[in-house]
């Protein structure tokens, strides 16, 4: 290749050191530039100027100081001028339900949650009878063939971390071969199938353990 | 420890939570400040800029989509008011204090290296650069903002982001060839 072909290329990659110093290059373009700072030493050279402009300019706007309390005074004074605003709709069920409980009276509260108590009794007494009818009627299933029943599986109870973005958590689900199994429910939770089959407890334990690692994971708990 | 995240904050503000917006206020109003200062060269107009800026936060938090950083869209606000009170200011009062910036130093190109380090020359001519030629410079070193970042601040196409970089660069080589310091580039 000679020096007028490469002229070009070396424009392209001359044009990214800034970025290549501030270390705000997509992972891809960072190892362009560093393959060509490896292999040109006129490149480097400049490149060594860029760091040194980078260092400066940081130097530079450090000293420039910091406003005074006035700032966050005027600001908010400002805000407190500006009309009362109603609660957004976006705020998650959990809020909502929280503002609801808050303006109850304690003796409404007490009552509520008498009744609420009770309902729940009287429906784990429903479905556990539903179970037991189940279990009975239950006929032979292969141990090999993996159910498709919604129902069968290891599972476990996720919440996802609050800045992890829908892509994050696709991304995670498959290259951990997860799937959603139901949710979201109260507080943000999601029931996370991780086998197709049952697995003992302890290695569950382990998956649990390993998905926790994610930084998209913000709570994980085995789910019975 | 896991901190909320700025578009937590923002969804929070949204609903008119002022401690969200202290949170936020504490973790950016440094830099939007700096940011602003660099451009307005007057410290009581930046502090007055950063109040303005961090209402449009709370009036606009609703419509945040969070497409971009919060920062990104926290420096384009900035960014706008700073250039509405520059476009107020006569055009001579901006020349006088570029002139400033970079004709205090001495005739003679051999001493003022003798009398200063490098580097404060370097910082003189960064301050010495256009409006323009600051803030991309800013933008990219000190904000840590990507080309796309840069673009969506300042309005301007991806390509002609790296083609201002590149003429800012060229411009402050040139001032410090004046003040004698030849770095062979370009």
């Amino acid at each position: 290749m000679n020096a007028k072909q490469e002229a070009p290329e070396r424009e392209e990659i001359e044009a990214l050191l800034p970025w290549h110093a501030a270390g705000t290059l997509s992972r891809r373009d960072a190892q362009r530039v560093e393959d060509a700072l490896a292999r040109d030493p006129e490149l480097a050279r400049r490149y060594a100027l860029v760091r040194e402009e980078l260092g400066e300019t940081i130097h530079l706007n450090e000293t420039l100081g910091a406003p005074s309390a006035r700032a966050l005074e005027n600001l908010f004074a400002k805000i407190d001028a500006e009309p009362e605003r109603r609660p957004a709709p976006s705020l998650n069920l959990g809020s909502r339900i929280g503002a609801f409980l808050t303006s109850l009276s304690p003796r409404t509260l007490a009552w509520s949650a008498t009744a609420a108590a009770l309902a729940i009794v009287l429906q784990a007494g429903f479905l556990a009878d539903i179970m037991l009818k189940e279990t009975k009627t239950t006929g032979y299933e292969t141990a090999s063939a993996p159910s498709t029943d919604p129902g069968v599986g290891a599972f476990t109870l996720i919440r996802f971390a609050p800045q992890a973005t829908s892509d994050d958590i696709n991304k995670f689900l498959e290259a951990n071969k997860l799937s959603i199994a139901a949710g979201p429910m109260a507080g943000g939770l999601y029931k996370v199938r991780v086998a197709v089959t049952g697995i003992p407890k302890g290695e569950l334990a382990n998956v649990v353990k390993k998905l926790q690692q994610d930084k998209v994971v913000g709570f994980i708990a085995a789910a019975e | 420890m896991q901190t909320t995240s700025d578009e937590v904050l923002i969804s929070r503000i949204a609903g008119g939570d002022r401690l969200a917006m202290q949170v936020l206020y504490a973790r950016h109003h440094v830099r939007v400040y700096r940011f602003v200062l660099r451009l307005v060269r007057n410290e009581a107009t930046a502090e007055d800029l950063i109040s303005e800026v961090f209402l449009d936060v709370w009036r606009q938090a609703g419509k945040f989509e969070g497409r971009s950083a919060a920062s990104t869209w926290m420096l384009s606000i900035a960014r706008f008011k700073a250039l509405s009170v520059l476009r107020r200011r006569p055009e001579e009062e901006l020349d006088e204090e570029r002139a400033e910036q970079i004709e205090d130093h001495a005739d003679d190109p051999e001493a003022t290296l003798a009398k200063k380090e490098k580097g404060s020359v370097l910082r003189k001519c960064l301050a010495g650069l256009s409006a323009d030629h600051r803030e991309i410079i800013d933008l990219v070193y000190y904000h840590e903002k990507s080309v796309e970042e840069v673009a969506e601040i300042v309005g301007i196409p991806e390509a002609t982001v790296k083609t201002r970089m590149f003429y800012a660069r060229k411009k402050l080589s040139e001032l410090l060839k004046e003040q004698g310091i030849d770095r062979g580039w370009p």
